[in-house]
């Protein structure tokens, strides 16, 4: 049998390359670290701040109570049917990913993606454990022995631990933090609570600690939306080849016959590259514009002393200005730009219009579904009897009193199913408990002259704070009688 | 193989065949792709062995686990079974008078009869349990036997008019007047008009004024008097809204003449006591269900209530049917 690798000459998909980035420092690197710590503390911490909402609620500030159809977002309780508040954040996340690739392009990749952040942080371990680049690349080809064993597994247990924490720390949001802790350690804990750490532990393992650009490269759909969201005036990491071509080295230049360009072919911004890239071919659908090799370019360039930014995020009108001998753009005029600041606009109304309905928004509702079967009842003294079950939702978190009342059918009274009918009334109260809905049948009766007809259900809170709410339904009635 | 042929494009061995001047490569699979199929024929022998696999003459292999989709639901319902049960004891075990002590059994009785309803009881009465022409309604206030839980359990249990079961619901065999030439037709129209004064869907006239002799000669043994019926023998009352078999003169005078005889079946025989107390318990709890001890006794009660339907033969009328 051939190696199924091969066949023939020919290689059937591309082997990996190992990529071995080595460590740089830099003020893109200084920023890559803030982003990686603040992002990495939010994703930690935050299920663990706690957040008073009286003694009906839970007290953590997050928290996805899908059991109880609750989300929780600081001083914001969202319910299950107010979920367009969710759906305008996510286009505001979709909205907002068009308004950073269009002012600063691929930053999202280079920065904040979780991708990024935890492939960044396992190459970190990976320094720390096997040493930079070129000691990484010795033990590679190095044969396996006890020294290279031990390394390994050292540097797999940090990995398994630094997954562990990843998938461990995503179930805090979904219940109380310190409650569910207490049971994932006593083994008290739901079983998908262990599930969804062995899951994301799993993916975090091998997303980060083994596939990392790979899954850039193969698997994400966003590099290829952003590919076709960039424009000639979208800010990318650029190799400015008319200043850096002819390479060679800075011998090569003092003995060439005709004048080199900036670039010494360290091949420096190739070794700090996380993506395992060369920049020098051109933008490639390979950067994520992490913007590492501007910072290696820059050290070097001060080294030699060249002028900085040989590498350097540019945009390709800026460039082509560049190129004719013009001055190098300024960052805030390809920033601010019509299109940007289209999606800017955008985005600042949606989320203008979501705060606002969560200032106006009820905390009281009524809703009604009537019984269609049977549509209505004769009884025997003549009168008609329609029923329906009321939902009244208290979305405060302390029980609250309300009134239901009808508007409109003049001659009916209703009643609830757990009263007895003597005591109909115009309106009826009830106590609906904090942060709870409560269906409740009511039956209307009506003298038989009242024909068919529209009326509504009032809602008012009886307490201070006062609110109302409606809802429209409908009171069926025999059809005329045919007359003999 | 001695007739190896070689591409000499990609330089990769052939498959021998030829169609029209195409050939095949005869690429090597990839080796992931071989190790997943040995492994999926691995799982096929163990597969094979463990569950039930193989036709044989008259059943197939059991399989090492046993494991039948039978036995599956078996399992399942024998769980849904026990879950039940003390629901079901509790049921069994609690006088229907106080099955409104406990809310929460009632509640499950509710809940359950509900269920048991749309099994059992929607062929006649409706999936609103709105019933139709002659077959009665259970969410309104008007009830034939009794609308208390304790005397819709006795019509559940019994039925109405069901031979063989003592304590059947009597339901008097109403004359067939027309027929049967109790009543000329004249003497029906005049009885019609006078009846449907009594829920005043008719002025007083001359023909009313007839009917109410002929009414007193021929109905008040049943309907009373004032017409307010009699829930012992089932006889409806003929002063309400409510007409299980319609109320037009047409309607009525249909029923004086042949007579109607509903019946319902004595539900002992195929439900358990506890699956007949949660039928009670939903259908008093439809609108309708009057309480302990506020059943108005008719006005003008026969004073010996007949035991059985045979008995319950007054040359009286009650378009009867079955009404738990």
């Amino acid at each position: 049998m051939q190696n199924p690798e091969t066949a023939g000459d020919v290689l059937l998909y591309e082997k990996r390359k190992s990529v071995f980035p080595k460590a740089v420092s830099g003020p893109f690197r200084r920023f890559k670290w803030l982003v990686m710590v603040v992002t990495l503390t939010i994703y930690y911490v935050t299920p663990w701040l706690r957040w008073n909402r009286g003694p009906y609620a839970p007290d953590q500030a997050v928290l996805i109570d899908l059991a109880n159809r609750r989300f929780f977002m600081f001083g914001i309780e969202i319910w299950p049917h107010e979920f367009y508040f969710v759906a305008g954040l996510l286009i505001m996340a979709g909205i907002g990913l068009f308004l950073i690739t269009s002012a600063v392009g691929r930053a999202w990749c280079g920065y904040s993606c979780p991708q990024t952040v935890w492939t960044d942080l396992y190459q970190h371990v990976d320094r720390l454990i096997d040493g930079d680049r070129n000691a990484q690349l010795r033990l590679q080809a190095a044969p396996w022995g006890p020294a290279k064993i031990a390394r390994r597994l050292v540097k797999w247990t940090i990995y398994l631990g630094i997954a562990f924490a990843t998938g461990g720390a995503w179930i805090f949001y979904f219940a109380d933090a310190p409650t569910l802790q207490h049971q994932f350690w006593t083994g008290a804990a739901p079983s998908i609570a262990y599930a969804t750490v062995g899951v994301l532990t799993a993916t975090t393992l091998l997303f980060g600690g083994f596939m990392r650009e790979q899954v850039c490269i193969y698997m994400c759909p966003w590099p290829r939306i952003q590919t076709a969201m960039l424009d000639e005036k979208s800010l990318i990491v650029t190799y400015k080849d008319w200043r850096g071509e002819p390479r060679g080295s800075v011998k090569q230049a003092k003995s060439s016959a005709e004048p080199l360009g900036d670039c010494v072919d360290c091949n420096q911004c190739v070794a700090v590259c996380p993506t395992g890239i060369d920049i020098r071919e051109g933008p490639q659908i390979g950067c994520i514009t992490c913007a590492l090799c501007i910072d290696a370019c820059d050290t070097v360039m001060k080294q030699v002393g060249r002028p900085r930014g040989l590498i350097d995020y540019a945009t390709l009108d800026g460039s082509a200005h560049e190129k004719a001998g013009g001055p190098p753009e300024r960052i805030v005029r390809t920033i601010f730009r019509p299109r940007t600041l289209v999606y800017l606009g955008v985005w600042s109304a949606i989320g203008l219009a979501l705060l606002f309905a969560l200032g106006v928004r009820k905390h009281i509702d009524i809703s009604v579904a009537k019984d269609r079967n049977p549509a209505f009842m004769l009884m025997s003294d003549g009168q008609v009897r329609n029923a329906y079950t009321v939902k009244l939702r208290n979305m405060e978190n302390r029980p609250r009193t309300m009134e239901i009342s009808m508007d409109g059918l003049k001659g009916a009274v209703m009643w609830s199913d757990d009263m007895p009918q003597s005591s109909a009334a115009r309106s009826l109260r009830r106590t609906v408990a904090p942060d709870q809905a409560e269906a409740v049948r009511i039956y209307v009766i009506a003298p038989s002259h009242e024909e068919e007809q529209d009326f509504s259900f009032n809602l008012l809170a009886i307490d201070k704070e006062g609110g109302s709410d409606s809802h429209k339904t409908h009171f069926d009635a025999p059809e005329e009688k045919e007359s003999e | 193989m001695a007739n190896k042929k070689i591409d000499s494009e990609t330089g990769v061995e052939t498959v021998g065949h030829e169609w029209d001047g195409i050939e095949e490569l005869n690429n090597p699979l990839p080796r992931w792709w071989l190790l997943t199929f040995y492994a999926c024929i691995l799982f096929a022998i163990g597969y094979v062995i463990v569950y039930p696999a193989i036709p044989m003459l008259t059943k197939g292999t059991e399989g090492l686990w046993g494991w039948s989709s039978r036995g599956s639901l078996a399992a399942e319902t024998a769980k849904a079974e026990a879950s039940r049960k003390t629901l079901l004891a509790q049921l069994t075990a609690t006088p229907i008078e106080q099955l409104a002590q406990n809310p929460e059994l009632m509640r499950a009785a509710v809940s359950g009869g509900k269920a048991a309803f749309k099994v059992n009881c929607v062929q006649c009465h409706g999936s609103g349990a709105a019933g139709s022409t002659g077959y009665p309604n259970l969410n309104d206030d008007d009830w034939l036997y009794g609308g208390n839980l304790k005397e819709i359990e006795q019509t559940i249990t019994h039925g109405i008019r069901q031979p063989g079961d003592d304590q059947t619901r009597p339901g008097a065999l109403m004359p067939s007047f027309g027929r049967d030439g109790i009543l000329t037709a004249a003497q029906i129209q005049d009885t019609v008009s006078f009846v449907r004064t009594l829920s005043g869907k008719e002025q007083a006239s001359a023909g009313s004024a007839r009917g109410a002799a002929l009414y007193a000669a021929n109905c008040v043994a049943c309907h009373g008097p004032d017409g307010k019926g009699n829930r012992q023998l089932g006889a409806p009352n003929l002063t309400d809204a409510i007409w299980l078999y319609g109320d037009s003169r047409d309607a009525i005078a249909g029923s004086v003449t042949n007579a109607h005889a509903g019946v319902m079946p004595a539900w002992t025989t195929k439900l358990d006591t506890a699956t007949i107390r949660m039928l009670a318990a939903y259908v008093h709890s439809l609108g309708g269900g009057e309480k302990f001890g506020l059943t108005p006794a008719p006005a003008s009660a026969p004073t010996s209530a007949p035991t059985s339907a045979q008995a319950a033969a007054p040359a009286a009328a009650a378009p009867a049917n079955a009404k738990p």
